[in-house]
């Protein structure tokens, strides 16, 4: 189709009316900023004068680190509403009696909301130039960790629109999108350092009889440490793993991450339409 | 143009629609009657293909509202009776969004909006936000939107609901000129009056099951002498229905509890010679009279039983 979706237009054009978003743009910059000068600012204090690549480094970490965890307020939060919010002022139903599908509004609604936050990613750029200014970065680590951003960007928007599809209200769409997320950024690393531990205790007899078959175990810890966003952007910072387990999937842990992620959002992309169909639908007002 | 066949759909234990049949043929405004929860915004939402129905099928134009779901969209157009309009979009962008969700290329568009606009005597309202009219100027705009794919069947759940009486006034003009555009429409109402002007043949039902169809006026039994009776009898109904459908000048007999309700096609002397009939047949007659004289009074006696049931929507 070379003409744009329609719901997309209609969505941007009601979202870049908004004064909102104008305000969500700049308190986005103004936390991300705050966290960048304060931590210059206590760096100085440390050692006045000069600003040294490895501090340069870690800034770059923190920055990065801290746009992760506004994405991960962000994106739930932009995209817990997209259906259910349209089911909320009973627009949905007539949405769906157009020729339009369930899949292109569905993607058309993630690819809206996206959009918005690829735009705040980008607004920060300019701070990641402070960080080049003072060298000790590669230009190649500064793409991989925007690409491991518009992965992260696509996932939780995924999550968002699933939720949002699956319940009726907003609200209760909203909590769950935020528990999902939480639960694979923080959850998934916590299993993965509780199973490396206990593998650890296993291998020097600490627990007997051995449950777990260790090479599964490690598998296991692998699998999830590639799959949790603070590890794979440590990776993709650091250029280690967090956890050594010895496995190695033949790729490196952000092409697992990646992977695995853009299946996943596609699946709940096609479920969250299948949500739509009628007779799947378990609401009223579809 | 649209045909129900023995549609059922039950919501848990609700039986919403019950063996629901009803043909209406092409160029009619057809209304569909009946008391709160008497199924008939699900039976709009089947043929909407907002709803799949248990049992039986529908057809728009041929076309079966399950399997060939997406042809019917594009002749259909549909008006919920409860709706919301978009945020931060102006009636114009309103209308060429919704042309462009029905595949309308773009250079027809913006000359769609005016002239729909116009439609609905909402010229002066092109640029401004659509969630800042009033209901009234909504409900006209909502039309407006079912229009713009300029479908041959529209369906309009309860599109006077919220109106005051100039804007049904107005409705009524805009309903009776998508008519002469030779649109078949599928209305429903519970403004009874109303429905009788514009509406060609009247459907009334009640509890998911079609009580009664046809012309206005054959409903209201005013033409052609059939007038609508009602028989109250202590028991032995159902007997009594088929005693009575074997009568001269009887038709569309219905028993229902205690009552028979028939249409009955004779003068005085033929009417007492039917209760002469009915006494003397050993049925303990309580009540024998005529009822209805508008369709108003077609609805009450019709759904008598189903008032007391206001669980709509
Ligand atoms: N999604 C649903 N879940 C449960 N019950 C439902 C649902 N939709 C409809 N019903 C029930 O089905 C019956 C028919 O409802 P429907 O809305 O079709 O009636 P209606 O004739 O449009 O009534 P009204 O005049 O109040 O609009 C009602 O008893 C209603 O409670
Ligand atoms: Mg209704």
């Amino acid at each position: 189709m070379a003409e744009i979706n329609p719901v997309l237009l209609k969505e941007l054009r009601q979202r870049f009316r908004t004064g909102k978003t104008a305000w969500l743009l700049a308190l986005y910059l103004l936390v991300i900023g705050a966290f960048v000068l304060g931590f210059m600012y206590l760096s100085w204090r440390g050692s006045p004068g000069i600003f040294q690549p490895d501090r340069s480094r870690s800034l770059f970490i923190m920055l990065s680190v801290t746009q992760l965890v506004l994405l991960g307020f962000v994106v739930p939060g932009l995209t817990a509403g997209v259906i259910s919010g349209e089911r909320e002022r009973q627009t949905l139903n007539v949405l769906l009696t157009t020729r339009l599908t369930p899949r292109q509004i569905v993607w058309s609604k993630l690819v809206s909301s996206c959009a918005f936050v690829v735009l705040l990613v980008t607004a920060t750029l300019p701070l990641y130039s402070i960080v080049f200014m003072y060298g000790g970065i590669a230009p190649g680590q500064v793409l991989g960790v925007f690409g491991f951003y518009l992965v992260t960007i696509f996932l939780f928007g995924c999550i968002g629109v699933a939720c949002s599809s699956f319940f009726k209200r907003t609200g209760v769409s909203t909590v769950t999108a935020y528990g999902l997320a939480f639960a694979l950024a923080a959850g998934t690393g916590f299993l993965a350092v509780f199973l490396h531990e206990m593998n650890r205790l296993q291998a020097r007899g600490g627990i007997s009889p051995e449950t777990w078959h260790p090479a599964f175990l490690a598998w296991v810890v692998e699998f999830l440490q590639d799959i949790n966003p603070v590890f794979v952007l440590m990776q993709i910072l650091l250029g280690e793993n967090g956890i050594p387990t010895g496995v190695n999937f033949g790729l490196p842990g952000w092409a697992v991450y990646t992977l695995v992620y853009l299946a996943a959002g596609v699946l709940l992309q096609h479920w969250s339409a299948r949500l739509l169909l009628p007779g799947k639908r378990r609401w009223r007002n579809p | 143009m649209i045909r129900f066949n023995g549609i059922c759909k039950n919501f848990g234990a609700t039986r919403a629609l019950d063996n629901f049949s009803l043909e209406i043929g092409r160029g009619l405004v057809y209304g569909l009657i009946g008391p709160n929860g008497a199924g008939k915004t699900t039976a709009m939402s089947i043929l909407a293909t907002l709803l799949l129905p248990d049992a039986g099928t529908a057809t728009v134009d041929g076309l079966d509202v399950v399997e060939e779901a997406e042809k019917v969209r594009g002749i259909i157009g549909y008006m919920p009776d409860f709706f919301g309009v978009y945020d931060g979009l102006r009636a114009t962008e309103y209308l060429e969004f919704f042309a462009a969700a029905h595949h309308i290329p773009a250079h027809r568009r913006p000359g769609l909006a005016k002239t729909l606009l116009e439609l609905v005597n909402l010229p002066d309202k092109a640029d401004v936000y659509v969630d800042s009219l009033s209901r009234g100027m909504k409900q006209r705009l909502a039309l407006a939107r079912c229009l713009v794919h300029d479908p041959k069947v529209l369906i309009l759940d309860e599109p006077a609901s919220g109106l005051d009486p100039r804007a049904r006034a107005e409705m009524k003009e805009i309903i009776r000129h998508l008519k002469h555009l030779g649109k078949t429409v599928l209305i429903s109402s519970h403004i009874l009056p109303e429905l009788a002007e514009i509406c060609d043949a009247v459907a009334i039902m009640e509890k998911g099951r079609l009580v009664v169809a046809g012309t206005v006026a054959e409903i209201t039994a005013v033409s052609r002498g059939a007038r609508q009776m009602r028989v109250a009898v202590l028991d032995r109904a159902g007997e009594l229905a088929g005693f009575l459908a074997t009568r001269p000048g009887v038709s569309e007999t219905l028993a229902d509890g205690q009552e028979v309700r028939f249409l009955f096609d004779g003068n005085q002397a033929e009417q007492a010679a039917l209760l002469q009939a009915m006494v003397s047949g050993g049925w303990p007659v309580v009540e024998f009279a005529e009822i209805r004289r508008n369709l108003e009074e077609a609805f009450m006696a019709v759904t008598a039983e189903g008032v007391e049931d206001h669980g709509g929507n």
